[in-house]
C-alpha cells in the first residue's frame, strides 16, 4: 500500500501539485491520468524519490519514505524514452540492480534469463540497444526494473514514444504482465484509452489536484465533474445537462420529456453513426448512434427529430 | 520577366549551379599542399638527406633521446593531469550551478587565445623568482609540466563538456531507482560515456604538449639533459646550423604527432559505435 | 545523480582552485605588476616605435593570412561537407595537422623550403625574392598555424543545414554565385565569424614559428610576440609585462568576442 498525504509540490512559482493525498491498494494497477501539466508525471517521480516534495509525505507499505532517496525506496522505474544504459548489452542491462546488489553472477544470470523469457526477448542477451526496436528496448526496461524485484513498479508514459500498433500490443500485453507478476503498479498516461483498458483504478488529475478516483468504469458513467466527463469520454450538452452522444434517445416523433431538434449533419463511420443536431437554431448537439438505429430512422440532414436525455444517473448538471 | 514564366531551354539545359563541392575541393587540396604538405615533406626529406645512419645518428644521441623521453614523459603526465582535471572542472561547469559560471566558462579557452610566450610569462611570474607567494619553480622540470599544464587545460575540459551535456539524465535516474550509489552511477554509467570523449581530448592535449614551445622556454631554462624538450632542442639545432638533425629530430616530433592524429580519428569511431 | 551539498561544493572548490592557480593568478599577476607604476609607463612602453612597428607587422600579417585562410576555408568545408569523393578523410586529416604540429617544426619546413640552402633557396635568391628572414615568412607561418579554423567551424554547420535550400534556389532560377550570396552565406555567418576569430587569435599570438622564421630584425621582422621574448632577454621586464599585457588585452577581447558569437552560432543552427 502506498500512502500520499497532503503533498505538495512548486517548480519556481508553478504548482505542480498542490495537496495531494491519494491511497493506492496492494497488487492494483493503476492509472495516473491527465492532460499535460496536471502533475501525474511530478507526483510518479516524489512517490519514487527522484524529486522531494516541498510538504506533505509518502509512506510505503507502512514505512515513511519521504527522505529516502530512491536507491533504497524498493521501486522500479520505467522512462518513457526507455533511458537504456547504450552502453551495455541487453543482458547487462538487465542484470544491473542485480550487480549493484552484489548478487552472485550464476544467480543473477538465472534470473536474467528468466526475466528475458518473461518479456519475450529471450536470444537478444548479447544485444545493444541500438540493435532494437523501441519496443524492445521498453521491455527490456520492465525487465531491468522487475529484476530486482521492486515492492512498486512506476511507469512513466512508457509506450508514449511508441508507434500506435506497438502501443495497443504492449498495453495488452502489459496487462498480462501484471497479471502474472502481481506488483503494486502506477501508470503515468494522458491517453483515457489507455488507462481504461489497461488499468484496475485510475486517479485523474488535472492543476496538480485529483479530480477523482475510481474503477474506470465508475468514472466513465459517474463521473464527479465536467472535466472528468469530458477527459474520459466525448460529452453532449443537452439544456442544462452534460450527457454522453450514445446515451441520448432520439425518436421521429415526438415524445414525452424530448426536446425538437434539427439534422445538420450525418456521418457514417462503419459500426457508428454520428450526428449533428441543431437544437432552437443555436445549439449544436452530437449524438451517436448504431448504424441500425440510423437506418431505422432515415437519419438525413434536414430532418426534425426527438431528443430525449438518457436515465438521471447518466446525466450531469452544469454546475 | 512574369512570376509563371518558364526557364528557357538553354538555361534549364545547365545544370543546376550549386556552390558545388569540386572548386573547394580543388583549391583547398591545392593551399594545404602548397601551405602544409610541401613544407613538411622537405622536412622528412632533409632528414635523410645524410643517409639513415646520419638520420640515426641525430635522434639516437644522448641529447636527443633525453629530449625525446622528457618530453614525451612530461607531455603524458600533462595529459593524465588533465583528464582527471579537465574532466572535473567540465561536470562543475555544467552540473553545478553559481554565480560567475558564465565567466569561468569563457576564460577556459584564454589558453587558446593567449600567445604561449605571454602564458611562460605569466607562469614565471607567479611560480619564478620573483614569485609573491614564495613560490620558485623556476628552472625545474615541474615548470616545464606546468607550462603544459597550463596551454593544453582547454582541451579535456572542451571534449567533455558537449558530452555531458548531452547524456541522458534518465539514464542515471535509472539506475539510482535500481539500487546505484552516486558513486556507483558515476562509475558505471557516466563515465564509460565520458571516455571516448576523454581519450579524446588527452590525446589532442598530449600531441600539443609534445610540440610545445613558446610557453617553456622562459621558465624552463632550457638545462640540457634536465628540463629542455625535444622542440627547443631542435630550436638550437636549427640556430647552430645543423639542418639535417634539426630535421630528423622534427621528423620524431611529427611522426608523434601523425600517430596521434589517426587515434584520435579512431577514437572517433569507436565512441559513436553505440549511438543510434 | 542527486550530488549532496558537500561534494557538490567540495567538487567546486577544487575545480575553481585548479583554473585560480593555474590561469587566472598568473594572468592577474601580469596585468597587475604591468600597471603597478602607473599607467603612463605603460603607455610610453607600448609607444616606442619597435613596438608600434611590432604592432603594425603583426596586423598587417594577420590581415594578410586569415582572409586568405577564411576563403580557401569555406570553399574546403563545401567539399567537405557537400562533396562526394575519395580521400575525404585524408583531406580532413591533413586540416588537423597544423593543430597537432610543432610550431618549431613549423618553422623549420619553411626554412627547408625557401631558406637559402632549401629548395627553392637558389631560385629565389636569383631572382631576388627573399622569404625567410622577411615579412613573406613571417606570412606563410601564420597561414600554416592558422589555417584549419575557419574550415573546421564552418563544415559542421554546412553539414546540418543540408543542402535542400540551395536546390530550391536552383530551382528557382539562382546560379551558383547568386545561391552562395543569398542562401548559403547567410546560414554560415556565425560559424564563419566564430572562425575567423579564432584564426584572428592564433595569428596575433603565434610564436614558435615565426620565432625560426624572422630574423628578428627589429622594425622589420618583430612581431608583437618576438617583442615580447625580447625584452625579457634585455632584462627590460616591465617592458617584457607592457607588451604582453597588451597581446592579453587582445585575448581577452577575442574571448569577448567569442562569447557574444557563441549563442548567436547555436540558435541559428536550430
Amino acid at each position: 500500500m502506498i500512502t500520499v498525504r497532503d503533498v505538495t509540490k512548486h517548480f519556481g512559482t508553478f504548482a505542480a501539485l498542490d495537496g495531494i493525498s491519494l491511497e493506492v491498494p496492494d497488487g492494483s494497477l493503476t492509472a495516473l491520468l491527465g492532460p499535460s501539466g496536471s502533475g501525474k508525471s511530478t507526483l510518479l517521480r516524489v512517490i519514487a524519490g527522484l524529486e522531494g516534495p516541498d510538504s506533505g509525505s509518502v509512506e510505503i507499505n507502512g514505512q515513511d519514505a519521504t527522505g529516502v532517496p530512491p536507491q533504497r525506496r524498493g521501486i522500479g522505474f520505467v522512462f518513457q524514452h526507455y533511458a537504456a544504459f547504450k552502453h551495455m548489452t541487453v543482458r547487462d542491462n538487465v542484470a544491473f540492480g542485480l550487480t549493484v546488489r552484489k548478487l552472485p553472477k550464476g544467480q543473477v544470470k538465472g534470473k536474467v534469463d528468466e526475466l528475458l523469457g518473461i518479456v519475450g526477448l529471450s536470444g537478444y542477451q548479447d544485444r545493444y540497444p541500438n540493435q532494437l526496436s523501441g519496443g524492445q528496448r521498453q521491455r527490456m526496461a520492465l525487465a531491468r526494473a522487475l529484476a530486482v524485484e521492486p515492492r512498486v513498479l512506476l511507469l512513466d508514459e512508457p509506450f508514449g514514444a511508441l508507434d500506435a500498433k506497438v502501443r495497443t500490443e504492449l498495453r495488452e500485453w502489459l496487462r498480462v504482465l501484471h497479471e502474472r507478476v502481481p506488483v503494486t503498479t502506477i501508470l503515468v498516461t494522458h491517453d483515457q484509452e489507455e488507462a481504461m483498458s489497461v488499468a484496475d483504478r485510475i486517479v485523474v488529475m488535472n492543476e496538480g489536484h485529483i479530480e477523482q478516483v475510481g474503477h474506470p468504469r465508475e468514472l466513465y458513467d459517474a463521473p464527479a465533474n465536467q472535466f472528468v466527463m469530458g477527459f474520459l469520454g466525448p460529452v453532449s450538452r443537452l439544456g442544462e445537462r452534460f450527457v454522453r452522444p450514445h446515451d441520448i434517445s432520439v425518436d421521429s416523433v415526438p415524445v414525452d420529456g424530448g426536446v425538437q431538434a434539427l439534422v445538420t449533419r450525418v456521418v457514417h463511420l462503419g459500426f457508428e453513426v454520428r450526428a449533428e443536431l441543431r437544437i432552437d437554431g443555436e445549439e449544436s448537439v452530437s449524438v451517436q448512434l448504431t448504424r441500425d438505429d440510423a437506418h431505422r430512422l432515415d437519419l438525413a440532414p434536414g430532418e426534425i427529430v426527438w431528443l430525449r436525455p438518457p436515465r438521471d444517473e447518466r446525466v450531469l448538471d452544469v454546475a | 520577366m512574369s512570376a509563371t514564366a518558364l526557364p528557357s531551354s538553354a538555361a534549364s539545359r545547365r545544370r543546376a549551379r550549386l556552390p558545388s563541392g569540386t572548386l573547394g575541393l580543388g583549391i583547398g587540396t591545392l593551399w594545404l599542399s602548397i601551405i602544409v604538405l610541401l613544407p613538411l615533406s622537405a622536412v622528412v626529406a632533409r632528414a635523410f638527406d645524410g643517409g639513415l645512419s646520419t638520420f640515426w645518428d641525430a635522434v639516437s644521441n644522448r641529447q636527443a633521446v633525453s629530449a625525446l623521453t622528457f618530453t614525451v614523459g612530461v607531455s603524458i603526465v600533462a595529459a593524465a593531469v588533465n583528464a582527471v582535471m579537465g574532466t572535473l572542472l567540465a561536470w562543475v561547469l555544467v552540473r553545478d550551478r553559481f554565480r560567475g559560471k558564465g565567466l569561468v566558462n569563457a576564460f577556459v579557452d584564454l589558453p587558446f587565445a593567449l600567445p604561449t610566450i605571454v602564458a611562460g610569462l605569466t607562469l614565471l611570474a607567479l611560480y619564478g623568482p620573483r614569485s609573491p607567494i614564495g613560490v620558485n619553480v623556476a628552472f625545474t622540470q615541474f615548470a616545464v609540466l606546468l607550462a603544459l599544464l597550463f596551454v593544453t587545460m582547454p582541451f579535456v575540459v572542451r571534449a567533455v563538456q558537449p558530452v555531458l551535456i548531452e547524456i541522458d539524465r534518465e539514464m542515471e535516474q535509472a539506475a539510482l531507482s535500481l539500487g546505484a550509489s552516486n558513486g556507483t552511477v558515476f562509475r558505471r554509467i557516466i563515465l564509460p560515456n565520458l571516455v571516448p570523449a576523454l581519450l579524446s581530448g588527452a590525446a589532442l592535449a598530449f600531441a600539443r604538449a609534445v610540440g610545445e614551445f613558446g610557453s617553456v622556454i622562459l621558465i624552463s631554462g632550457n638545462i640540457p639533459f634536465q628540463t629542455q624538450v625535444s622542440s627547443v632542442y631542435a630550436f638550437k639545432l636549427i640556430e647552430s646550423d645543423a639542418p639535417i638533425s634539426a630535421a630528423a629530430v622534427s621528423t620524431v616530433l611529427l611522426a608523434i604527432s601523425l600517430v596521434v592524429l589517426i587515434g584520435i580519428r579512431g577514437l572517433g569511431r569507436w565512441g559513436a559505435r553505440h549511438d543510434r | 545523480m542527486i550530488v549532496e551539498r558537500r561534494w557538490r561544493i567540495g567538487l567546486r572548490v577544487v575545480a575553481l582552485g585548479w583554473f585560480l592557480l593555474l590561469l587566472l593568478a598568473p594572468v592577474g599577476l601580469v596585468f597587475y605588476r604591468t600597471f603597478e607604476h602607473g599607467v603612463g609607463a605603460v603607455i610610453d612602453s607600448i609607444t616606442t616605435p619597435a613596438a608600434v612597428s611590432a604592432f603594425w607587422l603583426t596586423i598587417e600579417v594577420t590581415a594578410i593570412a586569415v582572409p586568405l585562410n577564411a576563403i580557401v576555408g569555406v570553399l574546403m568545408a563545401l567539399a567537405l561537407a557537400r562533396g562526394r569523393f575519395r580521400g575525404k578523410a585524408l583531406l580532413n586529416g591533413l586540416l588537423d595537422l597544423p593543430f597537432a604540429i610543432s610550431p618549431v617544426v613549423i618553422g623549420l619546413s619553411l626554412v627547408l623550403l625557401y631558406g637559402r640552402t632549401g629548395w627553392f633557396g637558389p631560385w629565389l635568391a636569383d631572382h631576388g625574392i627573399q622569404i625567410i628572414f622577411s615579412v613573406p615568412g613571417i606570412v606563410l607561418a601564420t597561414i600554416f598555424v592558422s589555417l584549419p579554423f575557419v574550415a573546421r567551424e564552418v563544415t559542421p554547420v554546412l553539414r546540418e543545414i543540408g543542402d535542400e535550400q540551395e536546390q530550391a534556389a536552383a530551382t528557382l532560377g539562382a546560379g551558383g554565385w547568386t545561391t552562395f550570396r543569398r542562401i548559403t552565406f547567410p546560414a554560415i555567418r556565425w560559424g564563419l565569424a566564430y572562425g575567423i576569430v579564432l584564426s584572428v587569435a592564433r595569428a596575433i599570438g603565434e610564436f614558435g614559428a615565426v620565432s625560426v622564421v624572422s630574423g628578428r630584425v627589429a622594425g622589420e621582422t618583430m612581431t608583437l610576440t618576438l617583442l615580447v621574448q625580447q625584452r625579457f632577454e634585455n632584462f627590460d621586464l616591465a617592458g617584457a609585462y607592457a607588451a604582453s599585457t597588451l597581446l592579453a588585452v587582445i585575448a581577452l577581447l577575442t574571448l569577448l568576442v567569442m562569447t557574444r558569437i557563441n549563442p548567436r552560432r547555436e540558435e541559428h543552427d536550430s
